[in-house]
């Protein structure tokens, strides 16, 4: 079997090699064109004149595009048809595309792209919460609430309360490929777009209605990205359609590349949070009742944004059971990028919500914040598996979240137990305590956090996918379906599926670039979704074909179709042993059809996001990490030291590269609420636009010790192996870092440090001097 | 402005190409020569997606001009299997899983390439902060850092 094992990434040798081909790195013919945006430099208001007569005549300029040159669509959003490709009139951030410049360089393009003479009518742009709230700029009528029980009567009743208020940043994405799209026209004008894209599908519908074609005219390719994390789910459609409409204008293959500066500043990022909450609970840390307000700026456009924050309020409870809960959420409209998709998708956002009330009330009871934590799990899975330390008073009240689910697979009892044990907490704790108690600059924090993560996309009918696997005569096996691989080694997984259900070697199976061609109508390569659906498909594909080859062999040898094993590169029927490639041979020979499509849904799932109840999520993934700090009192300045983890993939598929997943997740996590701070400034411009100005971890901020495990349990759920999703759920282990930080903070003084994230230096340091005053 | 024409050495094979002055040598590798191994990060020399080396000495090609390669030797990650026959530190960096979605794998190969050369035996220490100007967004650095360590190991051990 090739499942559960530890191979490389399927494209190792080539990415080793420099020869793994991105989209840029696709060979086009010389008269191919490239193509730039001339972007707003204002945050909000109206074009009251434009002048592009020297764009138009800079050197190697081939044609510019405004909004009424587009000869169909003018939208490239993924849902409320509320994005502009190319500003109607109206401008609405800093960076918004107003026209398109197509020339004979790339170089040439840009520096075209810088010449526009734009006249505006400057409105006052919404920046803040506080603006949005004043102006009631939102999307949706009102703020969502979802609750639970009486949140109000539950925190009044209770011994003890503590609230706050937190701020939370975005992040950039920063794959280092930035976007990209290349388009070739076709004959019949039909459009073949090559696109750095998590959604294949989505691309094909925009570009399809930027041109005026049937989705049938429009085929969308992309074999890898260089990173996605969300980034690209909805942000490639504006250069895909560009590319589409330059190369359906002037009859060239047309490209578009983003530099960094323009990547960081045209497109959306993760959403930056306020919550501000309330805790009732008792003298023992038991919560009775949390109330949470939720304000995130949306940016300007719809985009993603109703989902994600749906998904913040869904990860409210984190792993705790809140016997009553009330969460408000407020998707506010503001003059910014449009934020968007970013692993976790306002998951990270709700969950860090819960864990600082969690943090706060050990601090207020002067308890080990994982004595509380534990005490307000939820119960532990009722077979008893990962059970121990578990306390089974919880198991009395009904086990369910804010949104009425049932979690009936919960691990974290035994994961923390385990963790604790295995990164020696306890008397790791007693040394920090130590070290703090002597040491007056460098300060030291520990601390834990468990995830407990939603696998399912909300939106329910997402959560479906296809496969199409065909055997050759020879016994080579062409492999395709709706997944797209971004380095998170989605392909590999998959194959090895296939591998295993034909009972052949991994050399044997070819791994094809997604193509809307070969796999129709498929859902984004999201929500951390990929090998679950993309691998249940494949099986199903596989096996349909497996069921046609044995039945015909078992007819030829008269034997029972049920005795037909596929194994060790071999199908055996009774005595006979044929190659896996004599049997497709012969199977051929037999007029078997070698070729099958495979589809696969997610059962049980059925949600209602009006009313805040149902089932979103087919399962949940659970991790857990302790994370030890070094804090410089003097400036802030700070270090990890020491990271241990535990994290739950179900039944691995590929042990490697799951562990991948986790420590790549963990460090962006960190980045997320240390050093990755993104800065607006009073005109709406985004002033952190490069990695000189926009710190992403380096190898010199990995953790010193860094000890990665998987925990080793099936998925209860029959998911594809008894696996589970791991793409975004480690990403939320990094909260650990932030909360070691703030552990280290309140080393200073008696109050609880209320720090904000990111958790910069400066924050750090400011910080410790609220703390130092008591305030 | 007219082309330059540049004569140089890239992994070993003399080559001509005419470039703009204001060229990089990145985007000369890219499109004249095409060798697209070295990537484009962010063209500001910050994170080392682009690196080569230039008479040994490592660089971004994103703030080298085309023009500046005229008469050096360039060395790309295209160069450093010998044929069909991987260089050690490219095998442990399948054998780690030290590659996620691969785009810094080039630069981050090249970069070490070029440490181990100046000093076959580094702490560990001294390969992350030789590797800090090598952003990788996916592996979180740690299994980099190992097939790096064992890279040497090995490398001291054979030598
Ligand atoms: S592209 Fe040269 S350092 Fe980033
Ligand atoms: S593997 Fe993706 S950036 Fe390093």
């Amino acid at each position: 079997m090739s499942v559960a094992k530890s191979l490389p990434h399927d494209a190792a040798r080539l990415h080793v090699t420099g020869t793994a081909r991105y989209v840029d790195d696709i060979p086009t013919p010389a008269n191919a064109l490239h193509l730039a945006f001339g972007k707003s430099a204002i945050a909000r208001g109206q074009i009251d004149a434009m002048n592009l007569h020297e764009v138009k005549s800079a050197p190697g300029v081939v044609a510019v595009l405004v909004a009424g040159d587009l000869p169909f669509a003018n939208d490239v959003s993924p849902s409320a048809h509320d994005e502009p490709m190319l500003s109607d009139g109206s401008v609405h951030y800093v960076g918004q595309p107003i026209f398109l410049v197509v020339a004979t360089s790339h170089l040439a393009a840009r520096k075209a792209a810088t010449l526009g003479q734009i006249k505006y009518i400057e409105e006052t742009p919404i920046l803040t919460i506080e603006d949005a709230l004043a102006a009631d700029t939102r999307f949706e009528e009102g703020p969502r609430i979802y609750e639970k029980g009486d949140a109000e009567t539950a925190i009044k009743g209770a011994a003890r309360v503590v609230e706050g208020t937190f701020e939370i940043g975005g992040q950039e994405h920063f794959y280092l490929e930035g976007q990209a799209a290349l388009a070739f026209p076709q004959e019949g004008g039909d459009m073949l777009v090559h696109s750095s894209t998590q959604h294949p599908t989505e691309i094909q519908h925009k570009v399809a209605e930027a041109l005026g074609v049937p989705m049938h005219g429009v085929r969308v390719e992309i074999r890898r990205m260089g990173g996605g994390f969300g980034g690209k789910e909805s942000q490639g459609n504006a250069l895909a359609v560009s590319c589409a409409v330059a190369a359906r204008l002037t009859g060239k293959p047309c490209k578009m590349r983003y530099d960094r500066d323009d990547d960081m500043i045209i497109t959306g990022k993760r959403h930056d949070f306020r919550i501000s909450y309330r805790a009732g609970f008792d003298e023992n840390g038991r919560i009775a009742g949390v109330s949470f307000m939720q304000y995130t700026r949306c940016g300007w456009a719809q985009d993603l944004s109703l989902p994600v924050a749906d998904r913040a309020m869904l990860h409210s409870d984190n792993a705790y059971l809140l016997p009553a809960c009330r969460i408000e959420s407020h998707r506010l409209k503001t003059n910014m990028q449009s934020a968007t998709a970013y692993r976790g998708f306002g998951g990270p956002q709700g969950m860090i919500a819960i864990e600082r009330v969690l943090d706060h009330i050990a601090h207020d009871l002067g308890k080990d914040p994982v004595e509380v934590r534990c005490l307000n799990y939820y119960a532990a899975r009722a077979d008893g598996s990962g059970a121990s330390g578990g306390d089974i008073s919880n198991q009395n009240e009904n086990n369910t979240t804010p949104y009425g689910m049932a979690v009936e697979d919960f691990e974290l009892h035994g994961m923390t137990a385990a963790l604790l044990a295995s990164s020696d907490y306890a008397v790791r704790r007693a040394a920090v305590a130590e070290w703090n108690a002597s040491h007056d600059t460098i300060k030291k924090g520990i601390a834990f956090s468990p995830v407990k993560f939603g696998i399912s996309f909300t939106l329910t009918f997402l959560n479906q996918a296809g496969a199409l696997v065909h055997v050759y005569q020879d016994g080579s096996v062409h492999l395709n379906h709706g997944g797209t691989e971004m380095g998170q080694g989605l392909f590999q997984k998959v194959a090895q599926v296939a591998a295993s259900r034909f009972g052949i070697g991994l050399d044997t199976v070819k791994i094809t670039a997604t193509d809307t061609a070969k796999v129709p109508n498929t859902s984004a390569t999201a929500a951390s979704s990929g090998s679950d659906l993309n691998g249940m498909a494949v099986k199903a594909a596989c096996d349909t074909i497996r069921e046609r080859m044995a039945s015909y062999l078992a007819e030829l040898h008269q034997a029972d179709v049920r005795t037909v094993r596929f194994a060790d590169g071999n199908v055996i029927i009774g005595e006979t042993v044929y190659s896996f490639a004599e049997a497709a041979a012969l199977s051929y020979q037999g007029r078997v059809s070698l070729s099958a499509t495979g589809f696969y849904k997610t059962p049980k799932v059925e949600w209602d996001r009006i009313k805040g109840h149902g089932r979103p999520f087919f399962y949940f993934a659970y991790g857990a990490s302790i994370t030890e700090v070094a804090v410089d009192t003097l400036t802030g300045e700070n270090r990890i030291l020491r990271t241990d983890i535990l994290h739950d993939a179900g039944a691995s598929l590929n042990p490697d590269l799951d562990i991948g997943q986790v420590e790549g997740a963990y460090v962006q996590g960190a980045g997320w609420l240390t050093t990755e701070e993104l800065v607006w400034d009073e005109a709406g411009a985004l002033r952190t636009h490069a990695p000189s100005t926009y710190k992403i971890p380096a190898c010199s901020d990995r953790p010193d010790i860094f000890n990665v495990a998987l925990w080793d349990a099936e998925n209860p759920e029959d998911t594809i192996y008894r696996s589970k999703a791991v793409g975004e759920p480690p990403f939320m282990l990094g909260i650990s870092a932030f909360l070691a930080l703030s552990d280290a903070i309140s080393a200073c003084g008696d109050s609880y440090p209320a720090l904000d994230a990111p958790a910069t230096s400066e924050q750090v340091w400011a910080t410790i001097q609220k703390v130092r005053n008591g305030i | 402005m007219s082309n330059i024409h540049v004569t140089t050495t890239v992994n070993g094979d003399e080559v001509e190409f005419l470039c703009d002055p204001r060229e990089t040598l990145l985007d000369a590798l890219r499109d004249k020569l095409n060798l697209t191994g070295a990537k484009e990060g962010c063209g500001t020399g910050d994170c080392g997606a682009c690196s080569v080396t230039m008479d040994g000495r490592l660089v971004c090609s994103c703030l080298v001009l085309g023009a500046e390669a005229e008469g050096k030797q360039i060395a790309t990650v295209e160069g450093i299997a010998d044929g069909e026959t991987l260089h050690p530190l490219q095998q442990k960096f399948i054998e780690y899983a030290a590659l996620q979605c691969g785009i810094c794998t080039p630069g981050i190969l090249v970069a070490t390439k070029a440490l181990l050369e100046k000093n076959p035996d580094p702490t560990e220490t001294e390969v992350r902060y030789w590797l800090a100007g090598n952003l990788c967004r996916c592996t979180g650095y740690d299994k980099i850092i190992r097939a790096v360590m064992d890279t040497a190991a090995d490398l001291r051990r054979a030598s």
